[in-house]
Order: structure tokens, then C-alpha cells, then sequence
């Protein structure tokens, strides 16, 4: 009997304080989302660094446009850039919008020496293409500096972001998008290509396997909600 | 007078030829050397040796004193050629035609001296036709011209008249006669055509099989030993049919007519004997010619012994 | 010898078919130019095909005059030793041919002279035939289609790269991958050189020139291990594409292509060694066997 009452009392206990950590994680979200709500268009410079073992591409200077609600381009006006189709996703906006997802407290984690709160995202809708998405929130600082993402159709893909001279409109310096890519293979018989006797040793970026490539974007300025034409989409 | 071209035991073997075995012999300075032999006696590759074509397989070759070996081109820039039928580059003009070999011979080229020559050849209108468009005498006449335009010392003609019309040959031995005799160079002449041969050479060589048959100057060579007798009788068969049991046999000469080659001052035996075996002579011919003295040399008896050198 | 050459380049210029070889150039460059300038498109997705799901590129900024050109050296690399040995295989076969040879050979020149003149000349139809190609197809490239940053499909072993350069980082490879190509293209004039002394019509060389070629080309791509390792390094069809490893560029560990560099300079200059030694052999060889060759055409 005694059991029972203590069980009864721990599961009140626990659940108030699942409901309290839910009200809490939901409030966090919010107060991110807010931030990142007031931008509502901008037009960044760049450099753009492709990491992927079949693409021999140079740094390139890019331009990244933005409008509310999820539109992103990134274009290179003076040459060519190869831009994972996936980049769209670095819009953080994308990422949280309380509405359409459950959010749970998946407790706390580490990045660098900054402590950050792990929230798995759910999305309440079946149909979505994003299954499931963790994001590690600088509570402090209310930005995020994780994000992981896992999609029916597209694969995974993996955002870190950097802060440092726009952290009131939740702007990164620097994003780290890590995707998923397919090998790469040439029609056959097309290139005669010419064989310096080496062997065809890959040269596997740092961190990276055959499947895996990454985009890098160091941000060197924001011009923040001063229009952004529709044509440039 | 000095020697142009010295030529000591010369051969060429061809594989299982041998096309020419072991000819000597020499042309002097002024001479118009006449080089004989049926087709296949080894005229041209002697000739083609002379002028570096082709490599001999033993002997030397002096020419101007020098060896032809140790110095070609300062010897074949004293030589001008025409080796058979002249073939040139039928897609330039004469005057283009004649420029190029001008300045490969190392002579100074001026329009000037060009068209000179192709003046001396009777080309001077067609300067600027292609030579596609020529005909084969003005191809020779061109032929000249390209081997005489930077002034050769000697000149070697490889059956020059080949292809010409009578007038063409007249006038080729013309302009050999004016080079020998007014221009004082050496001329070196193989011919098929006898005649002209006999017309304008002073000494020639008769080759055979590669062998050398017989050298030396055409006046000489051509002596009354070898006159063609012609007979005209009653009955040419049974005349015929008596002198080839008698001792005329080895002159008698084979045909319809009764032709004998023979020494002239033999021929008053000949018609004595030919009275003795009841044949009436109708009449008799004699003609004494560098062809018969030739064909003397190379078919007459099918054995032919050379000349010992 | 300048003398000789002089009239040498004279007779080549005076003969309707050199010119064949600049009009089938400029024929096939502009096919090329007119078929990218309408459907250029249809070729990048083709060489994309696996990888156009995963990224998004300016296909209009791909297709530009650096992109061409490469695409059209690409594809000239069997039209080229052809046409290099319509002139150079008829050195010394068409003179027989023709008739003139016995008049060459009895003019104050050495035959070693007349091989050297007959070379030189065939060496400079090739330089000029690379500039009458590099003009139409690079430069006329950049007229039509314009300058960007290229575009290299590169297939490395069992492995496919993209490469991507910097358009400020292209004419210095194009004028030495065009270098090269003259050097690569000699040895075929100095291979149908050296045939044409065998026969008395060009005709002849030229058939043997260009079935060598392609024999050999076909044995250096034909990837048989014993192959590749004892007769592959020999012949120098392996090298004529050597031209590419201009635009092979090298990268950092993170495969950041470096400006300026080459992946493998000592693949370069090892390739072109061979070539140069090719020509060295095969002229050698021509004037060895010319000078003793007797001439009856």
C-alpha cells in the first residue's frame, strides 16, 4: 500500500516534471524562434568551401540571399559554385518553427566548452519529408549551434554553426553543412583521359568518407532587412 | 685533256642482278660521250651511280678528280642532269619550277637570268603556265633548262629525246652541239636513238649485260670492218639457201633479204663465190652505220665476248 | 638549310590539299561550336547525370569558351594525326610519287640536309595547323560563348572527378597544353616521315601512319595488366593526351584545388621525354636508312 502511494507520488512527481521540462523546451524553442523571427530578409557575402571527395572546386566568393519564410539562394556572380541542393536547409528557420513540430528535452551535451540543451524536434505532421531533427541550443545565448536533421527523402544532413558579430538576429558567422552525396561516375569511354602512372588514390578530404561531402560558408557580412528582390530566387 | 669522270670496276648487284659488273671507263673534258646498250644493259644505273642516285656495290667514281663519295656536293654542283623523262612539280609554273632547282644548285637566282633560260629553251611565254598543262616536249625542254640553269661544267642526259618529235630531236641535238662546241661543257648522252648518237658524240662506251662491250671514239669504232652488204639476186631464197652452206654463213643476216656485215673489202670475194654457185646478182648495196656496228656487238652471234679492259 | 626550308614551305603552301587539313579544323570546330551553342545542355546533364540530384551550378556559366575548347581538343585527337600525316607522309613518297626525288637528290644538298628540311617543314605545318586550331577553337570559343571559370571531367582509375579552375587560371594551361600537343603531333610527322621513305605514293604512308595509330591507341587503352606494364610505357600513343595534365590540377588535403599548380609535373615531363625521344629514334632512323637508300623511281 505504502508502494503504491510512494509509486504514485514519484509518477506525479516525474510527470510534472516531464510536463514542466516540455513547457520548458517548448519556451526555449520560442524564445529562438523570436530571435530568428526578426529577420525577415537579407543579403550576405561569403566564401564558400566544397568538401566532397569527387569535386575539386576552389573557394569561392558567394552571396547568400534569404526571405522570410524559407527562401535561401546562394550564387556565385563572378564564376561557378557547386551548391549542395540540400543548402536550402541552412535557413535556421527552417529548422525551428514550433508549430509543426513536438519538441523533446533530450537533456544536455557539450560543444566546444560551450554547454548546450539537445532537443529532438518531431514533426506532427506524418507527411513531412523531415523525420526527425536534434538541435543543440546555447541556452544562454539562445542560438543554435547544432542541427541534425534526418529526412525520408533526401538522406541526412548535418548544420554547425559559428557566431560571433550577429548573434542578436541569430546569424552564424560560419555554417558547416555536412550531406550526403553519390558517388560520382562518368559515362564510360567518353574522356581518353591521361594516366600519369599514379594510382588512383583518393584524396579524401579530413573528415569526410566517399558518401559523405560538406559546404562550408564563412558569412563576412549581413545586410539585414533591406528587401531582397523576388527575382533573385 | 683532262679526265671529268674517271670510273674504276664499277658494279651493282641487286639482290639477283647484277646489273653492272665491273665498268671502267673515262670521259674528258669537252667530250660528247655516248652511252650505248640495249634496255636492261645497265646504262641508266650507271648513270643514276654517277649522279649519286644510287650506291654502287664496288668501284670508285671520280669525278672532276674528286671522289664522288667523300665529295658529292661539291662535285653535283658542277653537274646538271636529266634523267629520263623530266618530272617536275606539276603544280607550280615553269618559271616557279625553275627557281627551285636554281637555288637548290646554289646558283644566284635573278628573274633576269631565269627567264634567260627559259628563253634558251623556247618556254619564255609559258613562264607562268603550270607545268601540268605542258606537253612532253616542253616538259623536256624545261628539263634542260633546270639542269643548265646555275652553268654545270658537265651535263649528263639520260634518253633526253624521249617523247620528242623529230623537230624536237633535231633541235636537242642542236643545243648539245652548241653546248659541246661553243660552251666547251662535257656532255655525257645515253640514247636508244643511234642515229643521233653517231651524230653527235665523239667517244661512247657500248654496254652489254653490265659489261663494258667496247670504248673509244666513234670514228674509230665505226671503221669499214662492219658495213651491211645488201644483195639484190634472181632468186633470194635458193641464194640464200647456197651462202648458208658456204663459208658466208656467219655473216649472213637473218630476214627476207640477203644482208651480209662484213669487212667492204671483202665483197669482191663474196660476189666471185656467189658466181661460182650459179646466183645472178642483180644488185649490190653497202651502208656502214653505228647501229649496225651496235647490233653487231650484241646479237650477232648470241655470244658476245667484252672488251678486255 | 633556311634557304631549303624556305622552298620546302613554298611547295607545301602552293598544294591544294594542305589546305584541307585547316578547312576539315575549322569544319569540325564550328559543328561543335553550333551544336553546344544549341543544346549544350543535353551534354552536361549527360556527364552530371549521377551527381544532378545532389547539386545545383550555373549550366549556362559551364558552357563557355574554356569549356568548349577542351571538349573540342578532346575530340580532335584522332582527326589530328591524320591530317598531320597528309603532309608529312607525302615528304619523301610524293617526291617519288612525282618524279622529283631523283631531281632533289642530284643537287648539291645531302640527303641528311633534305630529311632535316623535309622535317622541319612538316613540324612547322603542325605548329601552324595548333595555332590555326588554337584561334578557332579557343579563341573563337571565347567570342561565342564566352570566359568562366572550366569545367574538367576526369576519370582517375576506377574513380570520377569534377575539376573546377579558375578562369584567371586557364590561358597559361591552354598555351601549354597546345605546347605540348606540337610535340606530340611531331611524332606522328616524324613517324609518317619516316614511312614515306619506303614508299614511292603517299598514299601508302599515310594508311600505315594513321592504322599505327590507332593500333596503338587502341593497345594503350585496352587495360591488360601485362600490357599496361611492359608494353604501355613503349609506345607513345600512351602520351599523346599528355596535353590534359596541364588541367589536372593539384589540390590541398581538403581537395581545394591549388592556382598555378599541376597535379603531376613529373608525369608531364616524363611524357614528354618519350615523345622527344620518339621523334630523336624516328628521325634518326629516316636519315640512316635515306642515306642509304638507292633511288630507281
Amino acid at each position: 500500500m505504502n508502494l503504491l502511494r510512494y509509486g504514485l507520488v514519484l509518477t506525479a512527481m516525474v510527470s510534472t516534471f516531464i510536463v514542466k521540462a516540455q513547457e520548458n523546451v517548448n519556451a526555449l524553442i520560442q524564445k529562438v524562434n523570436a530571435k530568428i523571427e526578426k529577420v525577415n530578409d537579407y543579403t550576405a557575402e561569403g566564401k564558400m568551401k566544397t568538401k566532397v571527395v569527387f569535386l575539386k572546386v576552389p573557394v569561392s566568393a558567394v552571396k547568400i540571399y534569404f526571405k522570410k519564410p524559407n527562401r535561401l539562394k546562394i550564387k556565385n556572380e563572378k564564376g561557378i559554385s557547386f551548391v549542395p541542393k540540400g543548402a536550402v536547409s541552412i535557413n535556421i528557420s527552417n529548422i525551428v518553427n514550433g508549430e509543426k513540430y513536438t519538441a523533446l528535452d533530450a537533456g544536455m551535451d557539450k560543444i566546444g566548452n560551450t554547454a548546450v540543451r539537445v532537443v529532438k524536434l518531431l514533426p506532427t505532421d506524418d507527411n513531412a519529408d523531415i523525420v526527425l531533427s536534434t538541435i543543440y541550443i546555447d541556452e544562454a545565448n539562445l542560438l543554435i549551434k547544432k542541427a541534425k536533421t534526418t529526412t525520408r527523402e533526401n538522406g541526412s544532413y548535418e548544420l554547425e554553426m559559428t557566431y560571433g558579430k550577429y548573434p542578436a538576429y541569430g546569424l552564424p558567422d560560419k555554417i558547416i553543412f555536412t550531406f550526403n552525396t553519390k558517388q560520382y561516375k562518368l559515362p564510360k569511354g567518353i574522356t581518353f583521359d591521361f594516366d600519369d602512372g599514379e594510382s588512383a588514390k583518393s584524396n579524401i578530404p579530413r573528415g569526410l568518407n566517399k558518401n559523405k561531402g560538406q559546404a562550408e560558408i564563412i558569412f563576412d557580412s549581413y545586410i539585414i532587412n533591406k528587401g531582397v528582390s523576388d527575382a533573385v530566387f | 685533256m683532262s679526265e671529268i669522270i674517271k670510273v674504276n670496276h664499277l658494279s651493282k648487284q641487286f639482290k639477283d642482278t647484277k646489273a653492272v659488273d665491273d665498268l671502267s671507263f673515262t670521259v674528258n673534258e669537252g667530250d660528247v660521250y655516248g652511252f650505248l646498250g640495249q634496255n636492261g644493259a645497265g646504262k641508266s644505273t650507271t648513270i643514276r651511280m654517277l649522279l649519286s642516285l644510287i650506291s654502287p656495290s664496288e668501284g670508285d667514281i671520280i669525278i672532276f678528280g674528286k671522289k664522288l663519295q667523300t665529295h658529292r656536293s661539291e662535285i653535283l654542283a658542277q653537274v646538271g642532269a636529266v634523267i629520263e623523262k623530266p618530272d617536275l612539280y606539276k603544280y607550280l609554273s615553269a618559271y616557279d619550277n625553275l627557281s627551285i632547282f636554281a637555288k637548290m644548285s646554289g646558283s644566284k637566282v635573278s628573274r633576269e637570268l631565269l627567264m634567260q633560260q627559259l628563253e634558251m629553251v623556247g618556254l619564255a611565254d609559258r613562264s607562268k603556265g603550270k607545268v601540268e598543262t605542258f606537253s612532253q616536249g616542253m616538259k623536256q625542254r624545261l628539263g634542260i633548262a633546270v639542269a643548265l640553269v646555275h652553268n654545270p661544267a658537265l651535263i649528263i642526259l639520260d634518253e633526253p629525246t624521249n617523247g620528242l618529235d623529230p623537230q624536237g630531236i633535231a633541235d636537242m641535238r642542236n643545243l648539245i652541239l652548241r653546248l659541246s662546241r661553243e660552251m666547251g661543257k662535257t656532255i655525257l648522252i645515253s640514247s636508244h636513238l643511234l642515229s643521233e648518237i653517231e651524230l653527235i658524240a665523239n667517244r661512247m662506251i657500248i654496254l652489254h649485260k653490265g659489261k663494258k662491250m667496247v670504248e673509244g671514239s666513234v670514228a674509230e669504232l665505226l671503221d669499214p670492218e662492219h658495213s651491211l652488204i645488201q644483195l639484190e639476186t634472181t632468186n633470194d631464197a635458193a641464194a640464200k639457201e647456197k651462202l648458208l652452206q658456204s663459208k658466208w654463213a656467219d655473216v649472213l643476216q637473218d630476214g627476207n633479204s640477203i644482208r651480209l656485215l662484213m669487212n667492204k673489202q671483202t665483197v669482191p670475194q663474196l660476189i666471185s663465190d656467189l658466181v661460182g654457185m650459179d646466183v645472178s646478182i642483180l644488185s649490190v648495196n653497202s651502208s656502214h652505220s653505228l647501229e649496225n656496228y651496235f647490233l653487231s656487238l650484241t646479237t650477232l652471234s648470241g655470244h658476245v665476248e667484252p672488251f678486255a679492259n | 638549310m633556311w634557304n631549303l626550308l624556305q622552298i620546302e614551305l613554298f611547295k607545301i603552301s602552293k598544294r591544294p590539299r594542305t589546305y584541307i587539313a585547316f578547312a576539315a579544323i575549322a569544319a569540325i570546330v564550328f559543328i561543335f561550336q553550333f551544336a553546344f551553342k544549341a543544346d549544350g545542355q543535353s551534354y552536361m546533364n549527360l556527364m552530371l547525370q549521377s551527381v544532378k540530384d545532389s547539386f545545383e551550378f550555373e549550366r549556362t556559366k559551364a558552357i563557355n569558351g574554356y569549356f568548349m575548347c577542351y571538349i573540342i581538343l578532346n575530340t580532335l585527337l584522332v582527326q589530328l594525326p591524320i591530317l598531320v600525316a597528309l603532309i608529312a607522309a607525302d615528304s619523301i613518297s610524293g617526291e617519288a610519287n612525282m618524279g622529283t626525288l631523283r631531281l632533289l637528290i642530284t643537287k648539291p644538298i645531302s640527303r641528311t640536309q633534305l630529311i632535316l628540311v623535309k622535317f622541319a617543314a612538316a613540324t612547322i605545318f603542325t605548329i601552324l595547323l595548333l595555332v590555326w586550331m588554337a584561334i578557332i577553337s579557343l579563341f573563337f570559343s571565347l567570342l561565342i560563348f564566352g570566359a568562366d571559370d572550366m569545367l574538367i571531367f576526369r576519370s582517375k582509375g576506377d574513380e570520377s572527378q569534377i575539376l573546377l579552375i579558375s578562369q584567371d587560371d586557364v590561358m597559361w594551361r591552354y598555351l601549354a597544353a597546345f605546347a605540348y600537343a606540337t610535340v606530340a603531333l611531331t611524332v606522328i610527322a616524324a613517324l609518317s616521315l619516316f614511312l614515306s621513305i619506303f614508299a614511292d605514293n603517299s598514299i601508302g604512308p599515310i594508311i600505315a601512319t594513321v592504322c599505327i595509330v590507332l593500333v596503338c591507341t587502341i593497345i594503350s587503352n585496352i587495360n591488360v595488366p601485362i600490357i599496361d606494364k611492359n608494353i604501355r610505357p613503349f609506345l607513345f600513343t600512351s602520351y599523346l593526351v599528355g596535353w590534359k595534365g596541364f588541367f589536372y590540377i593539384a589540390t590541398t588535403e581538403d581537395g581545394v584545388p591549388i592556382k598555378g599548380s599541376v597535379e603531376n609535373w613529373a608525369a608531364i615531363r616524363n611524357s614528354l621525354s618519350i615523345l622527344l625521344l620518339h621523334i630523336g629514334v624516328l628521325l634518326v632512323a629516316s636519315i640512316f636508312i635515306f642515306r642509304k637508300k638507292d633511288i630507281l623511281s
